[in-house]
C-alpha cells in the first residue's frame, strides 16, 4: 500500500504518542462531538462522542448491548448519517461527502460481522474474489491476490470449498479474507468472535493482529473481556452512547 | 466495468426468477403486439386514405354514347368549378389497364369481363374532399354523363372499420403494458429481495451503484427485447394474414395496401420501447428497494 503523505492543512487535535519531531498523521477516524438518535428511540445512541483513532492502532470498542458500538461501526461506514457532530474518515468529511463517492469510502474499510455473511452458493475462493470483482478489478489481479490473501489467513487448500462445509472459525477467516483482501486502510470487526467458541476466537485474534501488524487500523467492537483483557490495546467503554472511558493498553472493565 | 461479471451475474438472476420472467416476457409480447397491430391498422387506414383522398374523389362515368362535344363540356363544367383541383381522362383502354392492375387476384373476374363493357371517365381530384356533393350535383344531370360516383364515401365504412379496430387494439395494448409494468415491478422487487445477501455485500466491499443495479436492470431488458422480438414477428403475420389475406381478399384491388417496409419501419419502435419501458421501470424500482 502506498504511504500517504501528511497534510499540511491538518489543523487536528493532539496526536496520541506523538514526540517532538514526528511526523502527526491525521487521524483515520475522528468523531467530533458526534450524537447519533434514531427516531424509534428518545434516548440516543451516541451522546457526544469525540474520539480520535490513529492510523495503525488497534481499538477495542467495549460496552454493554445497545451502548453504542455498533451504531459507533455504522457511523464509520456512512450507512447512518450523525444528527450532529462531523465524523472523518480516511481524511474525508463524511458529511461533505456526496452520494456518489461513498463507495470509494467503502473500499477503504474491510468489514467483518458476527454472523460472518459469506454468500452460501459460492466456494471460499469465489466469495473472496466477489469483493474484487463487484469493484471492478482486473481478473489477472483477482487471480494474484486471492490465493495470496487466502494463504494469509490460513485457509489455503481449502479455496473450493464450500461455506457450509467449513467450521465457524474457518468461515470467519473467510471473511476476513474477503474484507482484507483489497488491503483496505481501516478494517471494522462487529463481534468478530461472538459465535466462535474461545479456542477458535484466538486464533481470529492473532489474525486480526497480523493485519494490523501490516499497517491497517482495527476498530473491533466486543463483549469478550478475555480477548480484550489478554490483548492490552486501546480500550473505548460506551454505556449508553457516552464515552466512560478511553485507555491505552487497557482491559475490558474495573468491575469485574 | 466488468462485463463478464455482471452477466453472470444476470444470468444466476435469470435462472431464479424463471417463472416470473416468462410472465414478463409474455405480457411484453402481447403490449408490443398490440401497439404495433394499432400502428399498422394506422399506417393501413392511412395509406387508404392518401390513395382515395390524395388522387381521386369523384369519378364522373360517361356513357358509352357520348360524343366529342359533350365531352369538351363535361370537362369544362367541372374545371369551373372553384372545388376542383384537377380533372383526369381515363379512356376505356385505360380503364382496362386500371382495371386488370385492380383485380389481378381474382383473375376469373378478369377473365369474364369484356373491356368494352368499362366506361371512359374523368376522375376528379377535389381541393377539400368532403365538398364532393356540390361537383357531384354540377355535372349529374349533363348529357352524356352516366353516373357520378363519390368512392371515397364508399369507403368510409373501411375507415371506420379499421379505427376501431385500431382503438381496440390501443385499449388492449395498454391495459396489457400496465400489467406488464406492475410485473416487471415485482419482478425486480422480488429478484432484489432474493439477492439482498449479495447486494448487501457489495455495498459494504464499495462496489458503485451501477455494477450494484446493472445485473437487475440487464436480466429485465434482456426479457423485454425478448418480448420484443417475440412482437416483431407477430408484426409479420399480422401483415401476412391479415392484410394480405384478410383485407386483400376481402377489398381486391380498391384498397391500397401496406407493404413490408411499414412492418420493418415498425420493428426499431417496438424493441426500443420494450427496452426502455423495462429499464426505466426497473431503474425506478431499485431507487426504492436497493438504497445504497
Amino acid at each position: 500500500m502506498p504511504e500517504r503523505a501528511p497534510r499540511a492543512t491538518y489543523v487536528g487535535g493532539i496526536g496520541r504518542g506523538v514526540e517532538p519531531g514526528q511526523v502527526r498523521w491525521p487521524p483515520v477516524i475522528r468523531f467530533q462531538s458526534v450524537t447519533k438518535l434514531y427516531t424509534s428511540s428518545a434516548r440516543p445512541a451516541l451522546d457526544d462522542v469525540t474520539v480520535d483513532i490513529e492510523k495503525g492502532e488497534f481499538v477495542f470498542l467495549v460496552g454493554q448491548s445497545g451502548s453504542g458500538k455498533s451504531t459507533f461501526l455504522r457511523l464509520v461506514l456512512k450507512e447512518e448519517k450523525p444528527s450532529r457532530g462531523q465524523i472523518w474518515v480516511a481524511g474525508k468529511e463524511l458529511s461533505r461527502l456526496s452520494h456518489w463517492k461513498v463507495p470509494a469510502l467503502r473500499r477503504q474499510i474491510g468489514t467483518v460481522f458476527q454472523d460472518f455473511r459469506l454468500l452460501p452458493n459460492k466456494t471460499v475462493r469465489e466469495n473472496v474474489a466477489f469483493a474484487l470483482e463487484v469493484i471492478g478489478k482486473p481478473r489477472h489481479t483477482i487471480a494474484q491476490v486471492v490465493p495470496e490473501v487466502l494463504d494469509l489467513v490460513g485457509l489455503a487448500g481449502k479455496e473450493e470449498r464450500m461455506p457450509d462445509e467449513l467450521s465457524g472459525g474457518e468461515q470467519q477467516r473467510v471473511a476476513v479474507a474477503r474484507a482484507f483482501v483489497n488491503r483496505p486502510m481501516i478494517l471494522l470487526a462487529d463481534e468478530p468472535t461472538g459465535n466462535l467458541d474461545p479456542a477458535t476466537s484466538v486464533g481470529i485474534m492473532r489474525l486480526l493482529d497480523r493485519i494490523n501488524r501490516t499497517g491497517t487500523t482495527v476498530v473491533m467492537a466486543t463483549h469478550d473481556s478475555h480477548i480484550v483483557d489478554s490483548m492490552r490495546r486501546r480500550v473505548i467503554e460506551l454505556e449508553s452512547g457516552k464515552v466512560t472511558r478511553d485507555q491505552s493498553r487497557g482491559v475490558y472493565g474495573y468491575a469485574r | 466495468m466488468r462485463w463478464r461479471f455482471v452477466f453472470s451475474e444476470m444470468a444466476i438472476g435469470f435462472r431464479r426468477n424463471l417463472s416470473m420472467t416468462i410472465a414478463t416476457i409474455l405480457t411484453i409480447w402481447i403490449a408490443l403486439t398490440g401497439l404495433g397491430a394499432a400502428w399498422l391498422m394506422h399506417q393501413q387506414t392511412n395509406a387508404t386514405k392518401d390513395y382515395w383522398f390524395g388522387k381521386i374523389q369523384i369519378s364522373v362515368f360517361l356513357t358509352k354514347a357520348v360524343t366529342q362535344p359533350e365531352r369538351d363540356a363535361i370537362r369544362q363544367q367541372l374545371l369551373s368549378l372553384p372545388q376542383v383541383d384537377h380533372v383526369y381522362y381515363e379512356s376505356k383502354q385505360e380503364a382496362w389497364v386500371h382495371f386488370k392492375e385492380q383485380f389481378k387476384n381474382v383473375p376469373q373476374l378478369v377473365k369474364n369481363t369484356d373491356p368494352s363493357a368499362l366506361p371512359e371517365s374523368y376522375r376528379v381530384k377535389l381541393k377539400d374532399p368532403k365538398k364532393f356533393a356540390i361537383v357531384a350535383s354540377a355535372v349529374q344531370d349533363m348529357p352524356g354523363v352516366d353516373q357520378v360516383a363519390a368512392e371515397a364515401q364508399a369507403l368510409k365504412k373501411v375507415f371506420r372499420l379499421l379505427g376501431g379496430l385500431q382503438n381496440v387494439m390501443l385499449i388492449v395494448a395498454a391495459a396489457v403494458l400496465l400489467a406488464s409494468i406492475l410485473l416487471i415491478f415485482n419482478n425486480v422487487r422480488l429478484a432484489a429481495f432474493s439477492r439482498r445477501r449479495e447486494t448487501g455485500i457489495m455495498r459494504l466491499v464499495g462496489a458503485s451503484d451501477v455494477y450494484i443495479q446493472a445485473p437487475f436492470i440487464l436480466e429485465i431488458t434482456v426479457a423485454a427485447l425478448i418480448g420484443g422480438i417475440l412482437a416483431s414477428v407477430a408484426m409479420f403475420a399480422i401483415k401476412a394474414l391479415i392484410v394480405d389475406h384478410g383485407l386483400k381478399s376481402a377489398f381486391g384491388g380498391i384498397l391500397t395496401y401496406i407493404g413490408w417496409g411499414a412492418v420493418w419501419g415498425t420493428i426499431p419502435y417496438l424493441l426500443l420501447a420494450g427496452v426502455l419501458i423495462a429499464a426505466i421501470t426497473a431503474f425506478g424500482t431499485l431507487q426504492r428497494y436497493l438504497r445504497v
